[in-house]
């Protein structure tokens, strides 16, 4: 048929089709193999996880995720011999070292200052970012390009660049290690982010739906609510996980502004490595965890964000 | 419904003037189009008519009631939007009973107002399906119906056909005319096309550069265009334009066109020496070996029922419309003769029709004048 052979012009051939392939998957082998190694070696007992040549195949034990989440005291094996049968897994596999449990470690209360601070920085970020996305795309603000475009600066830099200001002017105001510190800092990181993607998404819906809306009896507010957010969500949810992605892997501002209470889980995890020799099976597996909120997000919303990446492509 | 009346309303965006002193009434019920090339400012006064647009300056009223700096919600008005704007998010129904929702009417008689809607629109069968799945022709429906379903005191269209393909378009004439016939609404409707707007429309305004050139009926405007724009703008092909030179004076029933003697209606004012036109649309020229008005045939269009032929005259191409069953051959000469009563006179200069014996004929048949 002519309009296949037509076709045939345009669609790739079979052979480049292949090559193609064959370098996609290579290439998501190089990326995923040290996120395999890292989930493998958080199975691993310490011992496994320095031994050379490295252990492909090794006894799993849940060594790293017992210590990863408790603290340990050694006792003299006599001590241990004297204490009651195990009280679980952990206890069992801690006793093998000649250690007890003490107590819950940090992880469980850092990881939640994670969740806290990223979640609570991605909504504020986005919610400014829509209102102000809007605002730019609908209204004739005075100056509105050169508004733009400093906002676009303040990506310019390293954010770390101006840590030290920051850290003075955080501990001025009372804001070093706490969580409304941090959900700020990031806030002001990604609102910039926000608006610039999130005009994009908003330009491309017709002002007619916020015009008809208005029209038939409803306050523009309304009429923002009821027909550009629906229009928006892919948008949105595409600057969501872009926000979520920073805040959540942000390593330097956490390790200089926070210390204790509001500590996020980047600037914790490597903290494990200290107690009681190089314990990388423990570290795997926080990284492990580290990793799960992430993941979940992002396939929720695989739809949403993989239309809202190509949006822009697929329609101009 | 509601009478609307435009009273020296102007826009302008910086130093563009987009509408300038506009000057209408569109009476209780009254099928008002706004026809103009794009850019002569009809969409502004109708969006400043609905409310998305602020005027510099002038005065709106709806009904007898001042609403130029009122918000669009406060105005009971209904729009159709070029692109129908239909919420990709909801379903048919959902569309429909939006406006409905603002009023906070309650669901029971939303439902039931909407499916009153649908089966005026003969869209009943559609109500729970998707907006993005549905044909041009019904998307338009909804658009319609989402109109009517408020009652409101006026529908405003913008261009609402101009997005669907020409068998549609046809079929959608008739049917916004026929809808407009039942429940009498006052409509203004902005377009580009001509034959939406001969074949609907009550009242024409065609603009141009954000002037009203003309408002008046149809036929007003078909047979007594009070520009050359407006004769040249209607019509397909338009007015034929003859140059010639001089003044007119009163009572003068007979002018000088390219060497010929040519009867024209009684000419009702002085006009000082100047450039003129004569018009004539295409229809009203026949071919007579007698007239002294001669030139050579230089094309035909056939088109069925009539031909367009293009005869060269000293004054340049002539275009008229002759039976399709005369045969003709391209160089052959031919006589042409006007029929006197449909001509036009113009200034050239500024584009003024000259006030003769038409126009008083006309407006003597009418109680009110345009």
């Amino acid at each position: 048929m002519s309009l296949t052979s037509a076709h045939s012009v345009v669609a790739p051939s079979a052979i480049s089709k292949r090559v193609a392939g064959t370098i996609i998957v290579l290439y998501a082998l190089i990326s995923i193999v040290p996120l395999l190694w890292i989930f493998a070696t958080s199975f691993k007992t310490p011992p496994d996880s320095i031994a050379y040549p490295p252990k492909i195949l090794f006894q799993p034990s849940l060594e790293g995720y017992c210590n990863l989440f408790s603290t340990r005291t050694r006792q003299t094996p006599e001590y241990i011999n004297s204490l009651g049968p195990a009280t679980g897994v952990c206890d069992e596999t801690v006793r093998k070292r000649n250690m007890v449990i003490a107590g819950p470690s940090n992880f469980m209360p850092r990881f939640i200052n994670s969740l806290i601070i990223a979640f609570g920085s991605t909504f504020c970020a986005v919610f400014l970012g829509t209102l102000s996305a809007y605002g730019f795309s609908r209204f004739k603000v005075p100056l509105a390009d050169d508004l733009l475009f400093f906002i676009l600066s303040t990506r310019m830099m390293p954010p770390i660049a101006v840590a030290i200001p920051i850290y003075l002017m955080y501990r001025e105001l009372g804001l070093s290690d706490t969580a409304l510190g941090m959900i700020l800092l990031y806030t002001a990181v990604n609102v910039s982010l926000a608006v610039w993607l999130l005009k994009g998404f908003i330009d491309e819906i017709p002002r007619e739906y916020e015009e008809a809306a208005m029209i038939d009896g409803y306050t523009r507010l309304q009429a923002f609510w009821r027909t550009v957010l629906p229009q928006a969500t892919t948008g949105i949810a595409a600057t969501a996980i872009f926000c979520l992605i920073f805040a959540w892997n942000e390593y330097a501002f956490a390790a200089l502004l926070t210390s204790g209470t509001a500590q996020t889980a980047p600037p914790f995890i490597p903290t494990i490595i200290g107690e009681g020799g190089q314990d990388w099976p423990a570290v795997a597996a926080g990284t492990t965890i580290f990793l799960v909120p992430i993941l979940v997000f992002t396939i929720l919303l695989r739809k949403q964000l993989l239309r809202g990446i190509t949006f822009g492509a697929v329609r101009k | 419904m509601a009478e609307i009346r435009v009273e020296h309303l102007r826009k302008a965006f910086g130093d563009f003037v987009a509408v300038q002193d506009s000057n209408f009434v569109v009476g209780d019920g009254e099928f008002f189009v706004m026809l103009g090339p794009s850019g002569c400012g009809k969409t502004t006064t109708l969006r400043m008519i609905a409310g998305l647009e602020l005027p510099t300056g002038g005065k709106i009223l709806l009904g007898g009631e001042d609403v130029t700096m009122r918000r669009a919600r406060e105005r009971d008005i209904a729009f159709v939007f070029q692109l129908f704007a239909l919420y990709p998010h909801m379903n048919v129904r959902k569309n429909i009973g939006f406006p409905l929702l603002a009023q906070g009417m309650p669901g029971i008689e939303i439902r039931q107002r909407v499916e009153e809607t649908a089966k005026l629109l003969r869209i009943d069968h559609l109500l729970n399906k998707s907006v993005s799945g549905l044909a041009g022709g019904d998307r338009q429906r909804v658009a319609l119906g989402r109109a009517i379903v408020r009652r409101p005191k006026c529908f405003l269209m913008d261009e609402p056909l101009g997005t669907l393909d020409t068998e549609f378009r046809d079929l959608m004439v008739h049917e916004l005319r026929e809808l407009h016939n039942r429940i009498h609404a006052t409509t203004v409707y902005v377009t580009h096309d001509q034959m939406e707007a001969m074949s609907m429309a009550d009242k024409i305004a065609v603009m141009n550069h954000g002037v009203i050139e003309q408002f008046g009926t149809p036929r007003e405007i078909y047979d007594r265009p009070a520009t050359m724009f407006v004769a040249d703008f209607i019509g397909s092909p338009p007015m034929n334009f003859l140059g010639f030179g001089g003044g007119l004076s009163k009572g003068a029933r007979e002018i000088v066109v390219q060497g010929a003697k040519v009867a024209v209606p009684e000419v009702r004012e002085d006009i000082a020496p100047a450039e003129m036109a004569l018009g004539i649309r295409p229809e009203h020229i026949r071919f007579d070996d007698a007239s002294k008005l001669r030139g050579a045939i230089y094309g035909t269009e056939y088109l069925g029922t009539t031909q367009i032929v293009a005869v060269e005259t000293s004054g340049g191409i002539i275009k008229a419309r002759v039976p399709a069953e005369i045969r003709l051959n391209a160089g052959d000469h031919v006589g042409l003769a006007l029929s006197s009563a449909r001509l036009s006179l113009f200034e050239k200069g500024s584009g003024r029709a000259v006030r003769t014996a038409i126009h008083d004929a006309a407006s003597q048949g009418r109680a009110h004048h345009g």
